[in-house]
Order: C-alpha cells, then structure tokens, then sequence
C-alpha cells in the first residue's frame, strides 16, 4: 500500500524527473563534442608536435587524470569567479566536463596513433603528402580502428561522471533523486529508477563498443593472415 | 584575483589535510581489497557454463558499469535503513566503492584469464591435468600477472572515485577541502592543497603501475608457441 503512494508520488514529479534528465542530457552531450573536439586536436599534438607542446600537454593530462573529478568542479566553480569570471553551475559543469573529456580522449587518440606502424608514415612522406594530408589520409583512418572502441567506453564513463554535477547543485537526473527522496523516504526505489535512467542512455553504449571491439578485432585477424 | 592567496592558512589546516589524506588512503584500501573480494566472486560466477550461476553476475557487472557511482551511492545511502539496516557513512561509502570496483575488477580478471593462449590450456588437457590442475598450475600464474597492471590502474580510480564520500558526510579529504573552504571562504587554497593531496596519490600509484608493468613486460608469459 505504502509503495503503492510512494510510486504516485514520484510519478507526481515528472515533471522535475523530465527537467533531470534534460539537464543530464545537455550536459553530457555538449561536453562530449567539445571535449571529443578538443581531445583529437590536442592527441593529435601530443603524438606530433614539437617537444614543448608534448610536455605541457602530457602534464596537463595528468594534472586532471590525478584528481577527482569533484574537486575540479569545485575548483571551476569557486575559483573562476575570483579572476572575475562569474559562472553559473550550467556553465560550470559544462566547462568541467568538458575538460574531463578532452583529456581522457587525448590520450586514446594518441596511443592510436602511435600504434600505426611507422612505415605507413615514411610511404606517405615518399608519396609528397602534406602533414595534414598524411594525418588525414594515411594516420588516422587507420588509427581510428584502434581508437573507436576505448573511445565509446570512454562517453560512457563521461555521461557517468556528469552526475558530479549535482554537487554544486545543478539539477540533473542524480540531484533530482536527491530532491525526491527528501519527500518520499524509500531510497531503493527513487535512487533505483534513476540508476534506470542512467542504464537507458548508457547500456546500449557499452553493447555498441563491445560490438565494435569484436568486430574490429575479427577485422584485424583477417589483414594478418 | 588570488593576489591574496594565503600559504599561513594552508600551513594552519595541514594538520586537518593530512587526517583526510590518511582516511582517503586507509578506506581506499579497505575498499580496494572489498573490490577484488567481489571482483573475484563475480568473475568465476561469469566464467561458469550454467546460466542459472552466470546470469546473476552478468546482471550486476552491466548494472555497475552503466550507471554513476554517485547514484549507487546515494542508492545505498537512502535505501539501506529502508530495509532496517543502518550504518555509518563510511562503511556505506566503502561498501559503494567495493561494489562498484568490483564490477571493474571481474572484467579485469575475466579479460587476463581470457588472454591465456587457447594452446596453454590443451597442453594442459593433453598432459592429464584436470581442470582445477589447469587452472591453479597454468592459466591462474600467467593471468595473475596480466591482471596486476590494469588492477592498479583501477586502484587510481578508486581513491579518485573515493571523493564522492565526501557528499555523504564521510571525512576523507575533499572533505577537509569543503570544511576549510566554508568555514574561512577560502575555495581557492582549499581546493588546491586537496587536488596537490591527491596528486601525491596519484603519481605514486602511477609509479608503482609503471614498475609492475615492466616487471611484467620483462618476464613475459610465454606466447604461442613456434609451431
């Protein structure tokens, strides 16, 4: 009886739920593009690239890879507005993740670049191709086979970690589960259907780069025959 | 603008990083060990031919994996006294953290086991050895050693991941961070000191990633062998 008003409750607050969920959806979507953007760019830097720019970029990944990713909101959210930057949380979050993302994606493109073999780069600079047509052309379709599955199992870690955003009181999926629960005490079933929320939008993710990773490794098998 | 950045209150509240600095460290090894214990469980449940034993251990890697460590926190949080249990934070936090580690863990276990060339096994087989022969004296020894790396790899994550205890009151380091940048209004040196504390943790257990791997690399398990 008693779950029975509690299930009526929380689907009394649909409308917060639907809101949640926006707000975890735009997050996560935006911070994937820039941080996938500015992750290639900069992977493509740091497998290229002159030395200084490798080491600032190789120190920069490790300062963000060694810390939790809840004290480099906090970090974004109360130290920017001291340099005179005002964010809002919106904006703050989105900035974090996008960080996140850039950087952890960085990394799997330049390990896939650094995994072609060196002579398809000399065949390339024999055939008189520019830098860009080399990367382009030779690198990284190559490369991409490499990248792609650590890649998708990356955007799902990422769309996990935009529930840290909840934290400086954004209200995602994550915080209005907490704003539930205040009002309806039974955590199994309101954390539960937000885990639920979470698996919708990232189970079929995990099932694609297991997809990716079997069929690429088949792939693979085939050339070395 | 930081210009009045303060090194006196940083050096006043060290006292304060370095006890969230050791209950960081002391509940992430608890939580670690928690992690391989049902890392371990979970991985022979899935290796197992009956489905009626695998099922539930594919059930819960897939349910770990595809949603946040923030909302299973908050899941056990909330839904622990529901069910008359209640606890303290910190044994909720580390049980959170056991059981989502764990769920990495089990595929860290499963991919080395599964890396053991198919030929290791069938020597086995063709030697007369039984299956718990194989397992303890061939594919264990070799998938053992595979495994090390990966585990301190997610060794990392967890004593990152272990910040989100902080949201539950437990107090580890974000913590000291939080308390000192409320109490004083001073975010900035707060949140820094916290972020260089995790960072020793970080590059130290990146260094011992680095001395396994190739302590790994330098006696390699044997591959296939030449036909």
């Amino acid at each position: 009886m008693m779950i029975w008003q509690q299930l009526q409750s929380i689907v009394g607050s649909y409308p917060l739920a639907l809101r949640g969920l926006g707000t975890t959806v735009a997050v996560s979507l935006i911070g994937l593009l820039a941080g996938s953007l500015a992750g290639f760019a900069l992977g493509m830097l740091r497998a290229g690239g002159n030395r200084l720019v490798r080491l600032v970029i190789g120190a920069w990944v490790d300062l963000i890879r060694g810390t939790p990713f809840l004290v480099q909101i906090f970090l974004i959210f109360f130290i920017l507005p001291e340099f005179g930057i005002e964010l809002e949380a919106f904006t703050a979050g989105v900035i974090a993740l996008s960080n996140l993302a850039a950087c952890f994606i960085c990394e799997i493109v330049a390990g896939g670049i650094g995994a072609v073999p060196k002579g398809q780069v000399e065949a390339a600079l024999a055939s008189g191709l520019s830098r860009w047509q080399r990367m382009r052309h030779v690198v990284l379709p190559q490369a991409m086979r490499i990248i792609l599955p650590p890649l998708v199992g990356q955007y799902v870690l990422l769309i996990k970690d935009s529930s840290v955003v909840s934290a400086i009181g954004l209200t995602d999926l994550t915080r209005v589960g907490w704003l539930v629960v205040q009002r309806v005490p039974n955590g199994l079933l309101v954390f539960g259907l937000v885990g639920l929320g979470y698996f919708i939008v990232c189970y079929p993710l995990l099932a694609i780069a297991r997809r990716i990773e079997r069929r690429m490794s088949a792939a693979h098998a085939e050339v070395q025959l | 603008m930081l210009g009045n950045f303060s090194f006196r209150v940083i050096l006043e509240s060290l006292p304060a990083f370095g006890s969230g600095l050791a209950t960081t460290l002391w509940l992430s090894l608890i939580a670690f060990a928690g992690a391989l214990a049902v890392g371990i469980i979970a991985c022979a449940l899935k290796l197992q031919p009956a489905k009626l034993l695998r099922a539930p251990a594919v059930v819960f890697i897939d349910a770990i994996r595809a949603t946040p460590l923030l909302a299973q926190l908050y899941f056990l949080y909330f839904g622990l006294p529901r069910l008359g249990i209640v606890l303290p934070e910190l044994f909720v936090g580390i049980l959170a953290l056991s059981l989502n580690s764990g769920a990495y863990v089990a595929e860290i276990i499963r991919a080395g086991i599964l890396s053991i060339p198919r030929g290791q096994v069938e020597a086995g087989i063709s030697s007369g050895m039984t299956f718990a022969q194989r397992m303890r004296l061939v594919i264990l020894p070799q998938a053992f050693k595979v495994t090390i790396p990966p585990l301190l790899g997610q060794a990392i994550v967890l004593v990152k991941d272990s910040a989100l205890l902080s949201l539950i009151a437990v107090a580890e380091l974000t913590r000291a961070g939080q308390s000192l940048a409320s109490d004083r209004f001073m975010p900035a040196e707060a949140f820094i000191t916290t972020a260089a504390c995790y960072l020793i943790l970080y590059y130290g257990l990146k260094a011992l990633a680095a001395l396994s791997a190739r302590w790994v690399g330098l006696r390699p398990a044997r591959q296939d062998m030449p036909a």
